[in-house]
């Protein structure tokens, strides 16, 4: 009678063994909260910075291998025209251009160590962390084969330049391989869209669970009215800015007309 | 304080912008130019796209006009006639400028032309204006007296009309190509073209010179004007915001150059100002040549 129960207990716990053994860490999720989904830019936009605090859940005991993190923030995906300064009669001008893709407004990565250090390179590929991975140049010319790799690390080069892709190799904190927290500062010079926040739970340079959030970032007030109107009837805005600058020139020799007969 | 530019989508110093204004427009009072030439680099070099630097000029510079042209409207000093055969022209050269400018935007070469158009228009002009400005300066001192225009080429030409506010009997011809040209670099360039309608106005058409700056200001208004109205529709690429920043700190700025002007002598002014444009043309010049730190260029209109 009393050997029931025991048999039950092994058994489970046998089944979970094999369950452990089999799919590795697979009982580990990741849990992650935004500080913000909604980036509003205002007249006085000057830069944000999107918090993300999130948690590992799990059923079993911690995994012997370093659990890693690894956060990702991209904007919107468009081609970028790209092109190689020649010097023709003395002066420099801008040769051939060369279509990239695929290139995200901005890039951020933030890991617990370096990145290479806690990815696998397939793993990387699979899932398209690394800054590499995200541009494409999918369709090169002839001519350009030789070169293409200068060109999308050229791109590369000058967005980091302009602090719109950067690493943070130690941006993630990892409090007792369950609870994490991380912030991505967001620059002021932000184009407008749809971002892409995605988190990574790593063990052994492999990817065991991932999270992805959007952060929708929009122009607001007097600017987002310029701009629907600049793009949507370009000839009322085109009338409105001439009027505005009339009305200003007159206005400002009116004024000055008042003050200082 | 920083201002987020909506068409530019780059956020800038709003404090820097109103300086750049109203520095400008310190000149263009002091002077009596539009001061286009100037701004339009200067926005450029602090990070403006050229493509929404030169669009928004053109905004600006109608704002400045208008408030110049209120003064000499008031003092009778345009010849409104002649303005108008100009500002035909000037239509016809800002409508291709424009096309031109979509043109060069999209095969990538417009930020060099735009440099070479800079280097070849403020070296010529200012080289000629040191020269003229400096040769006045002598011949005031010698007491020689100012040679008037006599007969040229010009005066063969067909449509001939009466001018009677500039004092002229000329064929419509060269006014309307002058105000063509202006209005073909009004579109590229960003410029009102006073630098190079004034002194085609005196030497090259013999105008009263009582009526020059009126005249070119009535131009400059309606073809500033009419760019703006262009470009927005064409390119897409004037920011009001922006626009409003410059025209703030430029009425400001024009109204303190005036007062300022009035206490200094006209050749001595007129020689700064030749300073002050090759300097512009020697630095625009010098980054053309000079090797550059980095050798790819992203096309800032996908950015």
């Amino acid at each position: 009678m009393m050997r029931d129960p025991i048999r039950r207990y092994l058994g489970l716990l046998s089944a979970l063994m094999l369950a452990l053994m089999t799919s590795g860490a697979a009982g580990e999720q990741v849990v992650a909260h935004l500080s913000q989904t909604q980036v509003s830019i205002t007249t006085d936009f000057e830069g944000s910075e999107i918090m993300i605090l999130g948690a590992v859940r799990r059923e079993a005991a911690i995994p012997e291998e370093p659990l890693e993190i690894v956060v990702t923030l991209m904007g919107p995906i468009t081609p970028v025209t790209i092109r190689k300064r020649e010097r023709t009669a003395g002066v420099w001008v801008n040769g051939p251009a060369v279509r990239i893709d695929a290139a995200p407004s901005l890039y951020a990565v933030a890991s617990t160590r370096p990145l290479l250090d806690v990815l696998s390179h397939t793993e990387n590929l699979r899932h398209r962390i690394g800054l590499e991975e995200v541009i494409r140049l999918i369709d090169a010319p002839d001519w350009l084969l030789e070169e293409r790799g200068a060109y999308r690390e050229a791109v590369m080069r000058l967005r980091r330049d302009q602090g719109l892709y950067f690493t943070v190799d130690d941006g993630v904190s990892l409090l007792e391989e369950t609870l994490f927290f991380t912030s991505i500062p967001l620059p002021a010079d932000l184009v407008e869209g749809d971002y892409r926040a995605r988190v990574f739970l790593l063990r052994d340079k492999a990817v065991i669970d991932s999270f992805e959030a959007e952060v929708a970032v929009q122009i607001v007030g007097i600017e987002r009215l310029i701009r629907m109107l600049a793009t949507e009837s370009p000839a009322v805005y085109g009338v409105l800015s001439v009027v505005v600058a009339l009305l200003a020139g007159w206005g400002g020799s009116a004024l000055f007309r008042w003050l200082v007969p | 304080m920083n201002v987020y530019l909506p068409i530019a989508q780059v956020s800038v110093d709003a404090i820097g912008l109103l300086a750049i204004g109203s520095g400008v427009g310190v000149l263009s009072g002091l002077f009596g130019v539009g001061g286009g030439f100037l701004m339009t680099p200067l926005l450029i070099l602090i990070g403006i796209p050229p493509a929404v630097a030169v669009a928004t000029g053109t905004n600006q510079i109608a704002a400045a006009s208008f408030s110049g042209l209120l003064a000499h409207l008031r003092r009778r000093t345009v010849d409104i006639k002649m303005g108008c055969v100009m500002l035909f022209g000037g239509i016809i050269g800002s409508a291709g400028g424009v096309r031109l400018f979509a043109w060069l935007r999209e095969i990538g070469q417009l930020e060099l032309v735009v440099g070479l158009c800079y280097v070849v228009f403020l070296g010529a002009i200012g080289a000629l204006m040191l020269q003229e400005s400096l040769r006045a300066l002598l011949s005031v001192r010698r007491g020689t007296p100012k040679r008037r225009m006599r007969h040229t080429w010009i005066h063969g030409l067909p449509f001939r009309m009466r001018f009677r506010q500039s004092n002229l009997y000329i064929s419509v011809i060269p006014p309307a190509l002058v105000g063509a040209l202006v209005g073909l670099l009004a579109a590229i360039m960003g410029v009102g073209g006073g630098f190079i309608m004034v002194p085609a106005m005196i030497y090259l058409l013999g105008m009263a010179t009582t009526v020059v700056v009126g005249t070119s200001l009535f131009q400059i208004l309606f073809v500033a004007a009419f760019t703006t109205l262009a470009h927005a529709i064409t390119n897409q690429t004037v920011d009001l915001m922006l626009a409003l920043l410059l025209i703030v700190g430029g009425v400001l700025g024009a109204q303190i150059g005036a007062r300022f002007g009035q206490r200094l002598r006209a050749e001595q002014l007129r020689i700064l100002l030749a300073l002050i444009v090759l300097g512009v043309c020697v630095v625009l010049g010098v980054d053309l040549v000079s090797t550059p730190d980095e050798m790819f260029v992203i096309d800032p209109n996908d950015a």
